[in-house]
């Protein structure tokens, strides 16, 4: 086993006491005061996350777009310049290999932002398949990768940085400046609040950190970051999303191309292929599903498993994601999860759980 | 830090006597672990659990855990405060945080128990980390 990686925010993090843990190969702040706490600051307020640990690549070159495109399943020659859009990176039998954003910088410029743990073997798959002409340079190490998430962060962005990002859109990014230097500013998150992802250089990152908490920023750790994740019905790579399932069973229409060919399109746009769904589930009480717990009919028969579970801080019942075959894969139909320990009613819901993030509101709102 | 006034198991319950009750809790050291307790499952009153025995579960953000009786003896009160409460257990948990009281309790396991400097010495490898 190669010994966990540090972020260049790791000192900050151990300074201001954070419990700390390994996460994709990085040892991570899991939690500084409180999940739930760090939680509802995210919500009501704003929080500060180290996502260092995530991979940059960028890709350019006349035939950078075509390659993409045969790579990942959302369509992408509809991006503009200065827009970014989720999607997959597949394997030929439809398996996901990781989910990713793709960035539009220019014409034939672009930024892929991938997983951690995932992010060596990304490389070389991306890199494997690309055309000569394409050039693939993989930047995460000198990148700092900052998240600043919840209602009160377009106040703090704007005292923070060199000049106003006011004007920015949802899932659009822009590059500024911050302390003189080029940054990337991204409308974009993991926790259905209105917030930004900020790309900067290494030497940027605790400054920016620091600055950020002294407009009032909460510090939050990988904890809380999960839980907002599933309130919102994101998928987890490892947990919701693997090599061996099936990527269209995960329900992102949105985000899977069916008008062009892509690596993995002839499994993932059949729908006779896609044998299970991917559910939100709310339970009755407080007492959590995990991760390999059994999803029942209401009458004790086993049809599925449980990929993510947990209390959720702002329903303040237990709330889960797992998968289904299609058939009973119903809203509000009654099921039970049976755990190590009791069968725990529930009820299939629709996705997002949690309905009242701001992630798509005009940041005009929060200013 | 931790109160010299009871005792306590490796498991990292404490058990703290009170004329013939012996109440027990979780430390300290346990609470912090498990992070944002949000449910807890305490055993039924009336009924005998013996030491090590299974007797309730404690649900963090994070994980399940379950909670051991950790001397032999009859329940014959659980802290119902806990139900719509469990964060208590975080906030204070040598007091207001107490789980369940013994009736009947087993006096010999009691002084088995770890002393205050023995329990801290159990999870002092683990601090600076």
């Amino acid at each position: 086993m190669s010994e966990d990686k540090k972020t260049v925010l790791y000192e900050t993090h151990v300074d201001l006491g954070a419990k700390m843990a390994p996460f994709g190969g990085y040892i991570m702040p899991i939690q500084y005061t409180g999940i739930v706490k760090e939680h509802e600051a995210t919500r009501k307020e704003a929080t500060l996350f180290d996502t260092c640990h995530m991979g940059e690549f960028y890709l350019s070159g006349p035939n950078a777009l075509a390659d993409l495109e045969k790579l990942i399943t959302c369509t992408l020659s509809t991006l503009e310049n200065g827009q970014c859009r989720y999607g997959m990176l597949c394997n030929e039998q439809g398996g996901v290999i990781d989910d990713l954003l793709t960035y539009r910088i220019a014409e034939e410029d672009f930024m892929l932002v991938v997983n951690a743990g995932t992010q060596d073997n990304d490389f070389e798959w991306i890199k494997a398949r690309l055309s000569a002409d394409t050039q693939i340079e993989n930047r995460s190490a000198e990148t700092a990768k900052i998240d600043l998430q919840g209602p009160a962060s377009p106040k703090m962005m704007n005292a923070i940085l060199d000049e106003e990002i006011s004007d920015l859109r949802y899932f659009r990014f822009k590059h500024t400046t911050y302390k003189g230097e080029t940054i990337i500013v991204s409308r974009t998150g993991y926790t259905g609040e209105v917030g930004f992802e900020i790309y900067a250089p290494n030497k940027l990152a605790e400054t920016f950190w620091k600055e950020a908490m002294q407009q009032g920023a909460t510090c939050a750790g990988l904890g809380a970051r999960d839980t907002l994740r599933l309130e919102i019905g994101m998928p987890l790579y490892g947990h919701e999303l693997s090599q061996t399932r099936n990527a269209a069973e995960a329900g992102f229409a949105r985000s899977i191309a069916d008008d062009k060919e892509f690596i993995g399109s002839s499994v993932i746009c059949d729908p006779e292929q896609k044998k299970e769904t991917m559910i939100g589930i709310t339970l009755e009480g407080r007492r959590a599903a995990r991760e390999g717990d059994i999803i029942q009919t209401s009458d004790g028969t086993a049809i599925g498993t449980i990929t993510s579970g947990s209390i959720s801080p702002s329903l303040g019942t237990a709330i889960a994601m797992g998968y289904v075959p299609n058939e009973y894969a119903i809203e509000g139909k009654e099921i039970s999860i049976q755990t190590a320990r009791k069968a725990l009613p529930a009820i299939i819901s629709s996705l997002p759980i949690y309905k009242d993030g701001t992630a798509r509101k005009k940041l005009s709102r929060f200013l | 830090m931790t109160p010299s006034d009871r005792r306590y198991s490796e498991t990292h319950e404490w058990v703290k006597i009170e004329g013939d009750i012996a109440i027990v809790g979780i430390t300290d050291y346990a609470q912090e672990s498990l992070g944002d307790i949000t449910f807890i499952e305490l055993p039924e009153s009336d009924h005998k659990v013996d030491q090590e025995e299974e007797c309730g579960v404690i649900e963090s953000v994070k994980a399940a855990s379950d909670l051991n009786a950790p001397i032999d003896g009859e329940i014959v009160e659980v802290n119902e405060e806990l139900d719509g409460k469990p964060e208590i257990v975080n906030e204070d948990p040598y007091e207001e945080g107490w789980l369940f009281k013994l009736a009947n309790y087993n006096k010999e396991q009691f002084e088995e128990l770890l002393d205050a400097a023995d329990y801290e010495a159990t999870h002092d490898d683990d601090h600076g980390e």
